[in-house]
């Protein structure tokens, strides 16, 4: 259960963000690989607890699943998977590892509220 | 005054701070010419074991030492100890893995130039453990025949960021009915082309090829800095 350090590190990179941009966070969108080794059930949990006590507290953490991509030495090309537990192209079924996609555990974008300053 | 809310790209790796320390460290072991070996595996899997006989074999014509993580014991440690190399242990607390920081504040007052293999065993543990890099040359996941021929279907990560599997005790393999080819189709299905040893540390079956292995490996890196 790494999913607490990890919503940690992302409350902490978002509100780097914010005070840099001068803006409150009201959502925080999340890549996160298959391979990654994080449950997203488990991580959605602890952002919420992540979250307490700081400016981040009642924003949402909007996670995309990002499938595993492989490069297929067959078709010269990047593929899927037939599944998690069957690393072949599942176009051509050569088995691979060549792993292109599904370890990213990253922060794509954030859904902020500037105060308008200056308005026009 | 109104506010607009707007989404802005950011693109940034979450774990960074830790990948960061981890390309260093293993810039600096590259550098020193030690070869890094990390082991991950669930617990009771007998990491610590194969890792003392490892430890005790290799000494005998190698530089080797350890970092041990572990939760809360120093009973890892105390066993790898016996082998007479330096061994320092890492208390993770309640923390299930570890990071490159840890790895990097443990090897204060080492001097990485006077060794020829390091060995960091991970805490007891399949999940977290894939998502740090620790700036080791070679991961090697480990599993016993007792834990059944299935493990790398359920924890393909795992076996995803490892370079070399063992499967351990095979000693006890005809006692558990131990499915080989099962096993063996299993870790290929989640990552096809990993070198995989059977070992027993009781009996010490096994242990030589992996011994071999490593021997080259040093080599190869020492080549590779070299050129």
């Amino acid at each position: 259960m790494h999913e607490l350090s990890i919503a940690i590190s992302i409350v902490e990179l978002a509100e780097e963000e914010a005070q840099r941009r001068g803006a409150q966070i009201n959502a925080v969108h999340l890549k996160l690989g298959a391979l990654s080794g994080v449950v997203k059930e488990a991580l959605l949990f602890s952002y919420e607890m992540a979250c307490e006590e700081t400016p981040l507290k009642g924003s949402r953490l909007l996670i995309e699943e990002i499938p595993v991509v492989v490069f297929c030495p067959s078709c010269q090309a990047q593929r899927s998977i037939s599944s998690i537990q069957l690393f072949c192209c599942a176009e051509c079924g050569t088995p691979t590892s060549e792993i292109v996609q599904g370890k990213e555990i990253e922060v794509s974008a954030l859904e902020i509220e500037e105060w308008a300053h200056n308005p026009v | 005054m109104g506010s607009q809310p707007r989404l802005v790209e950011v693109r940034k790796n979450v774990l960074k701070q830790n990948d960061l320390v981890a390309r260093a460290l293993r810039e600096r072991f590259r550098a020193a010419g030690v070869f890094v070996v990390s082991l991950v595996s669930s617990p009771g899997s007998g990491k610590t074991m194969f890792l003392e006989k490892t430890l005790t074999q290799l000494r005998e014509n190698y530089r080797v030492a350890a970092l041990v993580g572990d939760l809360a014991t120093e009973n890892d440690a105390i066993r790898l100890a016996r082998s007479g190399v330096p061994v320092k242990q890492i208390t993770t607390g309640t923390l299930c893995h570890l990071e490159a920081a840890m790895v990097q504040n443990a090897l204060e007052g080492w001097n990485l130039n006077e060794l020829d293999f390091l060995f960091i065993e991970n805490v007891g543990n399949l999940v977290c453990p894939s998502s740090y890099d620790l700036g080791e040359k070679l991961r090697l996941v480990l599993i016993s025949v007792t834990e059944g021929e299935d493990k790398p279907l359920k924890y393909p990560s795992i076996f995803n960021s490892a370079d070399v599997a063992v499967v351990s005790k095979i000693d006890l393999a005809s006692a558990v009915e131990f499915d080989w080819p099962q096993a063996e189709g299993n870790i290929q299905a989640v990552r096809p082309g990993m070198r995989v040893f059977m070992v027993s540390s009781k009996t010490g079956q096994g242990l030589q090829e992996y011994m071999d292995f490593l021997a080259e490996r040093l080599v190869e890196q020492r080549e590779e800095t070299a050129v």
